[in-house]
């Protein structure tokens, strides 16, 4: 077991430098630097400032500045933003997006789950159908017009919920909605049908000849088989729902990192690119090892490592 | 020998899109304690449905009971309450399953898939269930059976988890014990040690057994009587070797030839022509008339009365029928059309 996390690690570093090279590539490859943009700045003075962020080295060079601020996960200051490090406005945004995405995620699979055993269950009947209806739905609107009808529809007519920002749990109620459906839906119909699979095995009919009581069955003996595709595709799901954050961080105002991530590309704000890339691959690679570690305690015929003597 | 089981008229039906399949047509036996009833039949006899129904496992909302009574221990299966049939099944009535392979869930330990019949129905600790769990394995033969009791099904060969579901199926000491094709999936020697099994567990326990097959060297090692399905209807049942050294019907006559013997060395063997016929609009007369040898117009028309040459043996078939010898009924079919 540790030396599969040893292995794993290893690659998930591998994995962040190759994405962290890819990234640097592309923001080079950009047109255009930080200081385009300000008319009032003579030579000099733009001079002197590339000077400061290291901006008039070769790209060589400035390449392993950047690998080099990667490994001492510092980041350096931002150049738009003079007052905060890039580490600073990570520090200030990721527990609002964590906070969003995590709740986002587990709201999106514990209804997705109900909802896909529900239908399950009640094969071709009226709960099925309604719930199919809504899987749909879910999976068909986009989270940007969901965000923007939940507004118009529950904040500025209804007033049952505030229109944006993160303050309170009433707060939460809208993005999380917004952010939660596409995936839950997602969740429902692979749910479902699985489900519907795992229904007719044979280990089904005997936990049943045991005379268990339904719940029995349904839950220790069908979900637990029924979930494997869906901790599968968790990870996708992941990384739909950290993507997801950018636009509903935006629609909602919410002060997350996806802000900073978008408002970065459009300002050439370089330390600001770089360290938000590096930090969402590196937690999004981090929930891919553990969704690899949910499916080994999931089905025990998955063996993370080779048994000793096997 | 106290009678458990009885079976009286069974009717089982299943609603397709394409109409009503009927399954099981008007089934009758009885079941006494410590026996082996083998039910054997080609695929699609009903068979399994007539086991499952006594459990009452049938698919539903498709398949019901349309007609008939089970009678268990004097009350009636067919009309029990879901609620009540859960404290049957597995306690009372335990069942085995064709394919080990699929039979036990991957996701649970050996450990757990024993203990939890015994949890939900007795009233017994977890380390109690565990100690009869070990005694389980011990007397169905698996070796280390404290190391194997933590272990998935997985890591067990396929006649040690068929062992397994052996286990599983007596750990509350039921009182019948209806196998459904158990040694199917298994290979030949590995179905004389579960046979053996069987045996060794009815000496000790007394638990009758309903052994639906459709392999007559398994009837011929394991069971006490034989009743042979055909198109949902028993059309000959008897003890074992009534049925083996004198089958009445045709159908089980056909059934016999159409085994290789030891002892008859270069003989041919004689298959069945023809298929059963379509359950969707069963016929009217005897079900095997389009492929019986011995077929007369009386087949097609009306279903046969009882000949029974013993108490304990009966065929469902006009040849032995004072009546058929009369001139005009005795005609052959092929002969007259």
């Amino acid at each position: 077991m540790v030396r599969y996390i040893l292995k794993r690690f290893f690659m998930m570093i591998l994995t962040i430098w190759i994405i962290a090279t890819l990234t640097f590539v592309l923001m080079n490859a950009i047109p255009g630097s930080p200081f385009n943009e300000e008319r009032t700045s003579n030579e000099a003075v733009q001079e002197n400032l590339e000077r400061h962020f290291n901006l008039d080295e070769p790209p060589i060079v400035q390449y392993f500045i950047y690998l080099k601020s990667i490994a001492t996960l510092d980041f350096g200051p931002s150049i738009k933003k003079p007052n905060s490090t890039v580490n600073d406005l990570l520090g200030r945004g990721f527990p609002i997006s964590a906070e969003l995405g995590i709740i986002a995620i587990l709201v999106a699979l514990f209804s997705g789950i109900i909802l896909g055993v529900l239908a399950a269950l009640r094969h071709n009947g009226i709960i099925d159908y309604l719930a199919m209806t809504i899987a749909v739905l879910g999976i068909s609107i986009p989270n940007f017009v969901l965000a923007t009808l939940l507004i118009q529809q529950l904040a500025v007519n209804g007033g049952f919920f505030p229109v944006a920002t993160w303050q309170s749990p009433m707060h939460m109620v809208l993005p999380t909605l917004a952010l939660a459906t596409g995936p839950m839906a997602i969740i429902a119909r692979l749910t479902r049908s699985s489900m519907l699979e795992v229904l007719t095995q044979d280990y089904i009919k005997m936990a049943r000849a045991k005379g268990l009581a339904p719940y029995k069955v349904v839950i220790k003996h069908a979900l637990k088989n029924a979930l494997m595709p869906v901790v599968t595709i968790l990870g996708t799901l992941l990384a739909g729902i950290l993507t997801g954050t950018f636009v509903i961080e935006k629609i909602f105002a919410i002060p997350g990192m996806g802000k900073y991530f978008v408002e970065s590309i459009n300002q050439r704000d370089y330390p600001v690119i770089m360290g938000t890339t590096v930090f969402y691959s590196a937690f999004l690679v981090f929930a891919l090892f553990l969704v690899d570690i949910a499916y080994g305690l999931l089905d025990p015929r998955i063996k993370l490592h080779k048994e000793e003597g096997n | 020998m106290k009678k458990i089981l009885e079976v009286n008229d069974l009717h089982i039906t299943f609603s397709t899109y394409g109409g009503e399949i009927k399954a099981v047509r008007g089934v009758d036996f009885e079941l006494h304690e410590g026996e082996t009833l083998a039910i054997v039949g080609e695929s699609g006899c009903g068979k399994s449905v007539t086991a499952n129904s006594i459990m009452r496992l049938i698919p539903s909302p498709a398949g019901k009971i349309a007609n008939g009574e089970i009678i268990f221990k004097g009350n009636d299966l067919a009309k029990e309450s879901d609620k009540n049939m859960r404290k049957i099944r597995g306690v009372d009535i335990s069942m085995i399953f064709q394919d080990p392979m699929t039979a036990l869930n991957p996701t649970l330990t050996i450990g757990n898939q024993l203990t939890e019949g015994l949890r939900q129905h007795k009233n017994v600790s977890r380390k109690e269930a565990e100690q009869k769990a070990l005694e389980m394995l011990d007397l169905v033969g698996i070796p280390n059976p404290e190391e194997r009791l933590k272990q998935y099904p997985h890591q067990f060969s396929g006649g040690m988890r068929q062992r397994i579901v052996i286990a599983i199926a007596l750990i509350c000491e039921p009182d019948l014990l209806i196998a459904d094709e158990p040694t199917t999936a298994l290979d030949v020697t590995i179905q004389a040690q579960i046979l053996e099994l069987f045996e060794t567990i009815q000496e000790e326990t007394n638990v009758a057994i309903i052994l639906i097959t459709h392999d007559l060297g398994v009837v011929a090692k394991a069971a006490d009587r034989i009743a042979v399905m055909y198109a949902g209807k028993i059309i000959e049942s008897g003890t074992k070797y009534e049925v083996f050294y004198e089958p009445q019907h045709p159908y089980t006559q056909g059934l016999l030839n159409s085994i290789p013997r030891l002892d008859q060395k270069g003989e041919k063997l004689e298959p069945i022509d023809g298929t059963p016929p379509d359950l969707f609009s069963p016929p009217v007369g005897c079900p095997f008339t389009a492929r019986c040898p011995h077929a007369m117009f009386v087949c097609e028309k009306v279903y046969p009365l009882r000949h029974e040459p013993s108490e304990t043996h009966y065929a469902d078939c006009w040849l032995y029928d004072e009546r058929v010898h009369t001139p005009n009924l005795m005609n052959k079919k092929e002969e007259t059309t």
